[in-house]
């Protein structure tokens, strides 16, 4: 009895120090001035969500969000930074119009967000199933959530053609 | 249960940091001498028997050394940048299959562990090359990013058409997979585009151009002085060892022997022997070809590894679906 109580204790510490670290990465990725420390910033919030899928109980769901959004999404926006401008210079003031927009898109996402998790009748993960292993999340990949998974390759498609429009463009306009 | 669990994984990532430790002065040492026996000289031969020692010396000379951080270089990132590009190598140890028993923890999803590790590497390089406030460390950081990139994608195919044929992520089961026909025989494309995305990925020559020495100085790592240049370096060479030792698990039969004999050898020493064979033959071909331009190898990734590794990937479904 005793053990197992010092171990839920632990769990929970584990769990609230993960949260801090997401919520810390998030901060830095938004409130910080320089887009290096913006990447880093979502690199440890994205760890943070990782380590949250490891809380959960889903090794194989953290180790996909590590290879994937650590290492795909945050390099990909490394790429970004060599488009802009140097790093040496001053950062220009934020631009207000910009900040307002930006606090009312989250704030709409936010309230949307909130509003699900909130209606939701949330049943624990143990009373549904037990077999969160790679084989069931392949088979519902492709049998329940075949739509889902090919939407989201949709919008990947719209990123693919933006990029390609973008660069374009810009190539179009500097010759 | 949680008691034996976690003490289990304390004392093997002890373990783990210890090994690469001696590992990395081993690699020091066998690579100078390598490079000497190429270029006909005998390569370090004064400390200990045949220089054994000489990379200790080194090692603790780095130490004693000061750490200079350059004049307005971002502190912060400056010195979190070596502890990150260590730390993350070290969880690779947790799935390595070193024995039949000899592994810390074999987990069901062992090689993305591996791999999802390894991504920080480039993080890690990006930030401390940003940081030096040089140009050279952030031109290397910056060449290192892409190459990482574009040389990870073809390394992963690679790597899932081999688990495609064993139905499985862990080590454990793709090298019991191998206990009569390694994976080398069956999967030999995916092998050859595994070693050469592996150099690449670990930015070894000919692929070193993050660091290519006659243009940038040193790279990314050009303002680190002390133990701050020593801790990139024994990243460098772990990283060295989890790639050759993955190579091993997954092509060359982990701990067992050719074709099911085992020759009376102890598991972990066939997985030694392999690992320190590929390493050798990485340095081999760093001292052998010159480095490739940055457009050579963009093309090479791009319009050769990853076709190749696709169609490679392909064939292999297919295959398996047929027979």
């Amino acid at each position: 009895m005793d053990t197992s109580s010092s171990l839920t204790a632990l769990a929970q510490a584990a769990f609230w120090i993960t949260i801090g670290f997401t919520m810390t990465g998030a901060c830095i990725a938004v409130f910080a001035r320089n887009i290096l420390y913006n990447v880093l910033g979502l690199a440890l919030a994205l760890t943070g969500v990782a380590g949250v899928y490891l809380f959960l109980g889903s090794l194989f769901i953290a180790l996909m969000q590590l290879l994937i959004y650590v290492g795909a999404i945050c390099i990909a926006i490394v790429f970004a930074i060599m488009l802009s401008r140097p790093l040496h210079l001053e950062t220009p003031p934020r631009a207000m119009p910009k900040v307002v927009m930006a606090v009312a898109a989250s704030a709409v996402f936010f309230v949307g967000l909130a509003g699900v998790a909130l209606k939701t009748n949330w049943v624990p993960a143990i009373e549904r199933s037990t077999d969160f292993s790679v084989v069931t999340i392949g088979h519902m990949f492709l049998t329940r959530y075949e739509l889902v998974f090919e939407v989201i390759s949709l919008v990947l498609l719209v990123a693919i053609i933006g990029a390609i429009i973008t660069a374009g463009f810009s190539r179009r306009l500097s010759s | 249960m949680f008691g034996s669990d976690a003490f289990r994984l304390i004392i093997g990532l002890l373990l783990a940091f210890g090994f690469a430790q001696v590992n990395a002065l081993f690699l020091v040492w066998l690579e100078r001498k390598v490079a000497g026996h190429i270029q006909l000289r005998p390569g370090p031969m004064e400390v200990g028997p045949h220089g054994l020692l000489q990379t200790l010396c080194d090692g603790v000379k780095l130490i004693g050394k000061e750490l200079i951080i350059p004049f307005k270089a971002d502190t912060k990132l400056f010195l979190l940048a070596p502890v990150l590009v260590f730390g993350p190598v070290l969880m690779a140890f947790l799935v390595l299959p070193f024995g039949p028993t000899m592994i810390i923890r074999d987990m069901n999803v062992g090689v993305l562990l591996v791999f999802a590790f390894s991504t920080f590497t480039v993080l890690a390089i990006l930030a401390g090359g940003w940081a030096s406030n040089n140009k050279y460390a952030l031109l290397g950081a910056i060449r290192s990013v892409a190459q990482n990139v574009a040389y990870e994608i073809p390394l992963l195919l690679s790597v899932m058409s081999v688990c495609l044929v064993v139905h499985s992520l862990s080590f454990g089961d793709i090298v019991q997979a191998q206990s009569k026909v390694w994976f080398i025989f069956i999967q030999p494309l995916a092998a050859l585009i595994y070693l050469i995305a592996a150099t690449a990925e670990t930015n070894r020559a000919p692929f070193d151009i993050p660091e290519a020495e006659s243009e940038l100085i040193a790279g990314f790592h050009t303002e680190y002085s002390g133990m701050g240049f020593g801790l990139f370096f024994l990243a460098e060479y772990t990283n060295m060892f989890v790639v050759c030792a993955v190579a091993t698990s997954l092509f060359l039969g982990g701990w067992q022997g050719p074709f099911g004999f085992s020759l009376m050898l102890p598991g972990i020493v066939w997985f030694m022997i392999k690992t320190y064979f590929l390493i050798f033959v990485i340095m081999w071909v760093r001292w052998t070809f010159p480095r490739v331009r940055f457009d050579q190898l963009m093309n090479f990734s791009w319009k050769v590894l990853i076709p190749l590794s696709l169609a490679n990937l392909m064939l292999t479904a297919v295959a398996l679906k047929l027979f």
